[in-house]
């Protein structure tokens, strides 16, 4: 009988290693508790109905003892746990993207050179992978066991995460957020593969349109080119380059141009309005699909060079010349 | 404290509450505490006997990796009733309205609590709530699980959520008003000598658990109007085509639901405190880190509701502060297990039933709360959030916890609420029953949990099935140790031997009342002075039962 | 029963539970408060929404904002403090027993109450024919000065406002209830020098309904206001 599950990425050996220190330190108090309770019921059984306890003094320094060694234990479960915790969560530098859409009850991944797959998910061990995932519906949860990886989809947002696979094998994905009647069927697998295989995999079967090629497409279709198309005297700022690039706001906070700020941008654009320009952008709120506003940020981010391994951020993009006031009455 | 023959006919024995009137109207326009205490036992058990049904429902599908039972929307609507029913209909008035009203009063030598027709207003609030959860169940039921979250709830469930939500909302203004009459009652009406520090802890255990009814459930209540108001008005508040955050959801729905887990722990608390001192014949030790504990675990468990959400997408700093606090909701807990395993050192300990609770309480509720310690921890978190490793946590606490110290108590004060005796034979061999049957059911669904199982699904991978198969045979075992003392408790009230006032020899003024004890408790308020708690100070006397 | 007041012959106010009537006041007034927070606690849910959806859809509602109708606001907010004024008269004509002064101010704070409710009839009356009220017949206004539509998260503006004052106009109709209930034991001269615990505790309410409605008025209309 297996008590644990296989451990195929990197962080899950930190995860199981944490575990068993818990598990000895529960282990350790509930048998200590426990033997304390019966051998104490044991030997002081009641001989005798007129029988009386002996009188015991209370004890400040023991209250004090056993107050302080269980607090210090949970302090380093805590800083343990938020180690670990910190190795899950601090994103890798350069990373294979996967775009996830999760909707009821199924999981379409895409990689960004056009392969797409329902349920499955090949990907290359000994790199890091970032899932980048958007919900269509309710709120879904990408669950890879034995990667010890776990990260809700919440709809109305991007939520990205990434997890790096150690171990050749075919390994369970589970939906991990009640979201419906088949919450049971939104299930899959994940296929790590030495990268001569995911060559081999990449190279068979024919990819369809990659992912920033659909996005120009939106890109015209909802005329963002209209405002957003580098002409001169554009009412809207250049995309070109702008992922990656810290970016001045009109609130006067400078933030870097990550995909949650291309998505927000696109659904609540006075969210975030860039310096020198007229808040004008109208809302696609509910007129583009989540895996639309995948397919857009995937586009917007093609118009960047793919940043160097540890590069610092570029130089802010000044903001244009006042005279850009409303071009509208 | 006077001994009685073994039983008396019906028409010699002294008025008592049970006797004093007879008739339906008498006891639905009742505004004595310990008969909307009574009144309170049929309701929690009513409740808890449906959420075991569909408990049952849940393993039976369990059973086989295929979901071969039920169709999935049917056993979704399944587990939902099991956690609405158990959460809001059982856990949470259970200790509080059954032992708390009728004990309360007696103990701090009141004869009443402040507002007895807000007593029973609490009692019809809650049966009218419950009674509307019950139409939905029948009319098709609610697949939203009993967390709600939204969007699913607000947008997408085609389930019977708005009545749901109203069952739920009304409720809790039973909640409301019985923490807000226990707190008005332990400041205003506790007889002359009886100082804070002299009251019993379980009393200040209820005064605790007052403290989150009062400030938790008006969050839920507001939260749930919204979620109704949202789905019938179309309104967007947690909808996000519409600008709104799912996840703002969350935050209120934990809000209260977190510090609601306390509602149902402390109370249970409460109880153990008391059994511990009364089985060891000894004053409890630490009387004051154990008050104090209460009233810390009641504040702390309102900074927590976080950790519910790791993997949300709150940020990480959000991550850290609600780790760290939900280990320092814990020491107090701790404290409190120490408190109690130091109190049966060097006392005079005596086997009977409820003692055997307490002490499965103990053990149970430690190994219980440590594997909540695992969930504060962050890293650990991410992986078994949302698997049957919580399932396991929380059913450890609620029922290896808090059901072992409602049936711990209800067999200590079972003479005097009804003036009989259990059978002990078969009440311990009921105990036994439950214990083993609760641990076989539970312990290997940390297992399955760890290993990746999902909570909430309908089906399974086969690599699984040996895990549930055990957890359904411990369900098996475990409901049938629920029906033996249902069975006998009925069966005292009628054969059941005449009890004495005292009959564990016990210290607290609701041992100085005849059992059962008349409508108006006390004929003359009583003078407290002394120690709680008072058992070795020249005690020549110990009533036999 | 052997109970102790019935055979002195005391207060016919005194419950059979408390010792005197001092101690059944003090309950009282302590139950009263805790309920008082309770309600605190039930407003601040949609407070916290509110506080959160203003920050992040800041240019949608405040566009939204400045479409209510300030002069209205404005006057409810002066009747209902003039009508916790009336109240608090009433709770001190009750303190002395001064059946028919007490009669008068809750009178005319059951007026005020009626008033202000009328009012905002009229304004919820308004938003329907604006089409300003969420659900299928919503269209999005257009922002007042530059006469383009509001962003679409306007319509969350509305949601929050109408259950905010709807929430509290529910609040409002129960207190009216309560005070109607008072008239009835005020004309059965139920009220002395000795005994007006009921007058105080709903005047008590009544002021906290008037407090929500002093945070809701600056929060929905005053904030970010352009126009008057």
């Amino acid at each position: 009988m297996h008590f644990f599950p296989e451990e195929a990425s990197t962080f899950a050996r930190h995860v199981d290693g944490l575990y068993l220190f818990l598990i000895l330190v529960t282990a350790f108090f509930s048998l200590l508790i426990g033997t304390l309770v019966v051998a104490f019921a044991i030997r002081f059984h009641r001989k005798s109905e007129n029988e009386v306890a002996q009188d015991v003094h209370e004890s400040g320094v023991l209250e004090i003892v056993w107050t302080v060694i269980p607090f210090g234990l949970t302090m380093v479960m805590f800083f343990w746990g938020a180690s670990v915790y910190f190795r899950i969560t601090r994103p890798p530098g350069t990373a294979l993207d996967i775009y996830v859409t999760a909707k009821q009850w199924m999981w379409k991944l895409q990689h960004t050179d056009g392969h797409r797959e329902m349920n499955e998910l090949h990907i290359p061990i000994g790199q890091p992978v970032r899932l980048t995932m958007a919900s269509e519906d309710v709120i879904h949860s990408f669950y890879v066991p034995a990667f010890r990886f776990k990260r809700d989809v919440v709809p109305g947002r991007f939520s990205v995460a990434w997890f790096e696979a150690t171990k050749p094998g075919k390994y369970h994905l589970f939906c991990a957020e009640y979201c419906g009647t088949r919450h049971s069927n939104m299930i899959g697998w994940v296929y790590a593969m030495t990268p001569a295989d995911y060559q081999a995999w990449l190279a068979g079967g024919a990819p369809g349109e990659t992912l920033a090629a659909s996005g120009a497409k939106r890109f015209v279709e909802n005329a963002c080119n209209t405002c957003h198309g580098d002409q001169p005297g554009a009412r809207g700022p250049s995309l070109t380059g702008l992922f990656g690039r810290r970016v001045q706001l009109a609130s006067g906070q400078t933030i870097v141009a990550d995909e949650s700020y291309i998505r927000e941008s696109i659904v609540n654009p006075q969210a975030k309005l860039v310096a020198g320009y007229p808040p004008i952008m109208p809302t696609f709120q509910g007129l583009i699909s989540e895996e639309g506003l995948l397919q857009l940020v995937a586009y917007v981010k093609s118009l960047s060079p793919a940043p160097a391994a540890g590069a610092a951020a570029p130089a802010p993009v000044p903001a244009p010349t006042p005279e850009r006031k409303a071009s509208r009455p | 404290m006077s001994t009685l023959p073994q039983t008396i006919p019906e028409s010699r024995r002294p008025k008592n509450y049970l006797n004093a009137a007879y008739g339906v109207r008498s006891w639905l326009l009742t505004i004595d505490h310990k008969r909307i205490a009574i009144l309170y036992l049929i309701g929690v058990t009513f409740f808890f006997a449906l959420g075991g049904l569909a408990a049952a429902l849940i393993r039976l599908e369990l059973l086989t990796p295929a979901g071969d039972v039920f169709q999935a929307e049917t056993y979704n609507k399944i587990f939902t009733t099991h956690g609405v029913m158990m959460v809001f209909f059982f856990m949470i008035p259970g200790i509080p309205g059954v032992l708390g009203n009728f004990l309360i009063p007696l103990m701090i030598g009141a004869k009443d609590v402040a507002f007895p027709r807000l007593n029973l207003l609490s009692w019809y609030l809650y049966i009218i709530g419950g009674l509307t959860a019950l139409w939905a169940v029948i009319h098709g039921g609610v697949d939203t699980g009993w967390t709600f979250y939204t969007p699913y709830s607000t947008v997408y469930s085609n389930g019977w959520v708005v009545v749901t939500a109203v069952g739920i909302f009304i409720a809790g203004f039973s909640s409301i008003l019985t923490g807000l009459n226990f707190l008005v009652t332990i400041h205003t009406m506790r007889a002359p000598g009886m100082t804070w520090l002299r009251m019993p802890l379980f009393c200040w255990g209820m005064y605790a658990t007052a403290i989150i009814q009062i400030l938790g459930t008006p969050v839920i209540a507001i939260t749930l109007l919204l979620v109704g108001a949202e789905r019938l008005f179309h309104l967007g508040i947690f909808d996000p085509a519409q600008g709104g955050d799912p996840v703002l959801f969350q935050h209120l729905f934990w809000f209260y639901s977190h510090p609601a887990v306390y509602i149902m722990i402390l109370p249970a608390m409460a109880v153990i405190s008391e059994l511990v001192t009364a089985f060891s014949r000894k004053p409890i030790f630490g009387y004051k880190f154990i008050a104090g504990s209460s009233i810390a675990i009641a504040v702390l468990s309102f900074l927590v509701w976080g950790h519910h959400m790791f993997v949300s997408g709150q940020s990480v700093y959000a991550g850290l502060v609600f780790s760290i606090l939900s280990f320092l909701v814990a020491i107090p807990s701790a404290i409190k297990v120490f408190n109690w395993t130091a109190t049966l050192y060097k006392g005079s300990v005596s086997y009977q039933t409820p003692l055997l609770y307490a002490l499965g309480f103990i053990g149970l509720f430690t190994f219980g709360g440590l594997t909540g310690l695992m969930l504060a921890t962050l890293g650990l978190d991410i992986h078994v959030h949302d698997t049957y490793f919580i399932v396991a946590h929380f059913h450890y606490i609620m029922v290896g916890g808090t059901i072992m110290a409602y049936l711990g108590g209800l067999h200590y004060w079972w003479p005097k609420i009804s003036g009989k005796l259990y059978p002990e034979y078969w009440s311990r061999v009921s105990a036994w029953v439950i214990f083993i049957g609760f641990n076989l059911t539970f312990f290997p669904q940390f297992i399955v949990g760890y290993l990746g199982m999902p909570r909430r699904y309908h089906a399974y991978p086969e690599e699984f099935q040996v895990l549930n198969v055990m957890s359904t045979a411990g369900a098996s075992i475990l409901g049938i140790g629920y029906l033996i003392p249902a069975v006998y408790f009925f069966w005292s009230m009628r054969y059941g031997k005449d009890a004495a006032d005292n009959p564990w020899g016990a210290t607290g003024l609701e041992w100085e009342t005849p059992s059962p004890p008349p409508t108006e408790n006390f004929p003359e308020t009583p003078i407290v002075s002394g120690k709680p708690y008072d058992y070795l100070t020249g005690r020549d006397e110990v009533a036999v039962g | 029963m052997a109970d102790a007041h019935a055979a002195a012959g005391s207060p016919p106010e005194l419950r059979h539970h408390f010792t005197d009537l001092a101690a059944q006041r003090e309950a009282s007034s302590l139950g009263m408060w805790i309920f008082l927070v309770t309600e605190v606690l039930f407003f601040g849910g949609m407070f916290l929404a509110y506080a959160i959806y203003r920050e992040t859809h800041r240019a949608a509602f405040e566009g939204a904002s400045n479409l209510l109708d300030l002069k209205l606001g404005a006057t409810n907010t002066v009747v209902l403090i003039v009508s916790s004024l009336t109240m608090a008269l009433a709770v001190w004509a009750s303190q002395q027993g001064r059946k028919n002064l007490i009669t008068i101010f809750l009178l005319l704070t059951m007026a005020l109450g009626t008033v202000f409710l009328g009012i905002k009839y009229l304004e919820y009356k308004q938003k329907f024919e604006h089409h300003e009220v969420p659900g299928p017949h919503f269209v999005v206004p257009l922002n007042e000065e530059t006469h383009q539509p509001l962003p679409r998260q306007s319509e969350m503006f509305f949601s929050l406002y109408f259950c905010m004052t709807g929430l509290h106009a529910a609040h409002m109709i129960i207190g009216l209830g309560l005070l109607t209930w008072l008239l009835i034991k005020t004309r059965r001269n139920e009220f002395s020098v000795r005994y007006n615990t009921p007058v105080d505790m709903v005047g008590l309410y009544w002021h906290f309904v008037d407090i929500i409605w002093i945070f809701l008025f600056p929060l929905l209309y005053l904030l970010g206001r352009h126009t008057l």
